[in-house]
């Protein structure tokens, strides 16, 4: 029997996830039967994942200074592309004294902050290149917390578009980035991001496993004190973090896993980007 | 240091969406930044009128879909932004059944404004159909229409781009 045919008006809202659950099924039962329509809300959901993949990078932006201070009577400043270290970082610093928060400001402040403190991990002499490794772990770790809860919004770019978030992030570090794989470990990649490091972009890679458990992989490229290290256990919070500096690279591998566990992921990590 | 009220903070926090959405409605960065200027000037001078407790969002996006309407009532030279990552990827490996986002870019831009306000409301800002209505002003009716013309217009765009050999650069249509 052909099912109940449905109208336009409900394969959009199909599409777009809006149909309450007795009506969803009902087009699903004509999908099956109808493979011209199904084709079309697939063509359809595809051009919405796109068009979020395309623009969404927008959001992790900062805010530029010039949009920050827009407020009542404040004349008009032309918005300006070119963004000097210096800017955003004064960007930044106003929208913290401003307490004028949006969402992906909070996120920036949280992984900027470090910048502001003496880190906890610094020694005595507190030489830059103590404080560099220091802050690793930590960012690295503030950033997993940031991220991992993300129901929605985890990844930028998922991993159903992986040749695209390769060549996007590697282009963004300026090196080829091969993120590893960790199967044997029971974890899949789910996708990646790019991230605001202390003076560049910075690469976060996440993983699943079975039961929902996440770990990230934060990649920089910001090591200018250029000693290697082996691997280095940090714990910020509840979050355990595997770390090591390999020339100008810095990686971390954070999760809320046991440490021996994830020290065996961190040299399957290692090993693999040795490999590469 | 004057605390910032309440409103304040809802309209500071929609700037980051408000820049998604300004980049994909014109393109050029630096005009889609100044876009955002105008609309949070005018809404920080017309903070008083907005209602609270309704949705600071469309109320937002209203702002900035007017603005830019009025906009393009004065048209300058169309161009298509050739900066950004978006046009320099590779084609994505899964084979054919994905669009390509370096097409996708400039097929939007093809779309009639009017048809491509209503599908980045839809597609980026995940509104319901009345969502859009308030937002635009305009008729659920006209939401759906809208809605299914700019999608079909998009996936011919892009099953025409598919079309083309890699090696014939299209000619970008110049208003």
């Amino acid at each position: 029997m052909k099912p109940a045919p449905i109208t336009e008006a409900e394969l959009h809202a199909y599409v777009d996830g809006l149909l309450p659950a007795s009506k969803r099924q009902q087009v699903e039962a004509w999908l099956q039967a109808t493979p011209a329509d199904a084709e079309q809300v697939r063509i359809y959901r595809d051009q919405n994942a796109s068009l979020r993949a395309l623009f969404s990078p927008v959001l992790e932006e900062p805010v530029p200074a010039a949009l920050q201070q827009a407020g009542p009577g404040e004349p008009h400043v032309p918005a300006a592309t070119n963004w000097s270290l210096l800017r955003i970082a004064a960007s930044v610093v106003l929208a913290l004294g401003s307490g004028a928060l949006g969402w992906s400001l909070r996120d920036w402040q949280s992984i900027s902050s470090p910048v502001q403190q003496a880190s906890p991990y610094a020694r005595g002499d507190a030489s830059a290149q103590n404080q560099q490794l220091a802050m690793l772990p930590q960012q690295a770790a503030i950033a997993h917390a940031v991220f991992s809860p993300e129901v929605r919004h985890p990844v930028e770019v998922g991993v159903d578009q992986e040749a695209h978030l390769v060549a996007w992030l590697s282009k963004r570090l300026g090196t080829d980035l091969h993120p590893p794989r960790l199967g044997a470990q029971g974890y899949e990649l789910i996708g990646g991001r790019l991230l605001p490091g202390n003076s560049g972009p910075v690469a976060q890679f996440m993983y699943n496993d079975a039961s929902g458990q996440r770990l990230t992989l934060y990649v920089a490229t910001e090591n200018s004190a250029n000693h290697d290290t082996g691997f280095r256990f940090a714990q910020e919070g509840q979050v355990n973090v595997f770390y090591w500096i390999d020339g100008k690279f810095g990686y971390a591998i954070s999760g809320s896993v046991a440490k021996n566990e994830l020290s065996r992921i961190a040299s399957s990590v290692y090993d693999q980007l040795q490999a590469n | 240091m004057k605390q910032m009220p309440e409103e304040g903070k809802q309209l500071v926090a929609c700037i980051p969406r408000l820049r998604r959405y300004a980049r994909a409605l014109v393109s050029d960065h630096a005009l889609a930044d100044d876009l955002v200027q105008d609309t949070l000037e005018r809404a920080w001078n017309k903070l008083a009128l907005w209602r609270s407790g309704s949705d600071m969002r469309a109320w937002l996006f209203g702002i900035m879909h007017n603005l830019h309407v009025n906009q393009i009532r004065r048209p300058a030279l169309a161009t298509v932004a050739l900066e950004g990552d978006a046009f320099d990827l590779p084609v994505r490996a899964s084979q054919g059944d994905q669009l390509e986002v370096r097409d996708l870019h400039s097929a939007l831009q093809l779309l009639p404004g009017d048809q491509r306000a209503v599908l980045l409301l839809v597609a980026l800002e995940q509104m319901s159909y009345e969502e859009v209505a308030s937002t635009l002003d305009i008729p659920l009716g006209t939401v759906m229409s809208r809605l299914a013309r700019g999608r079909e217009k998009l996936r011919a765009q892009m099953e025409g781009a598919a079309a083309v050999p890699a090696s014939v650069v299209p000619l970008k249509v110049v208003k």
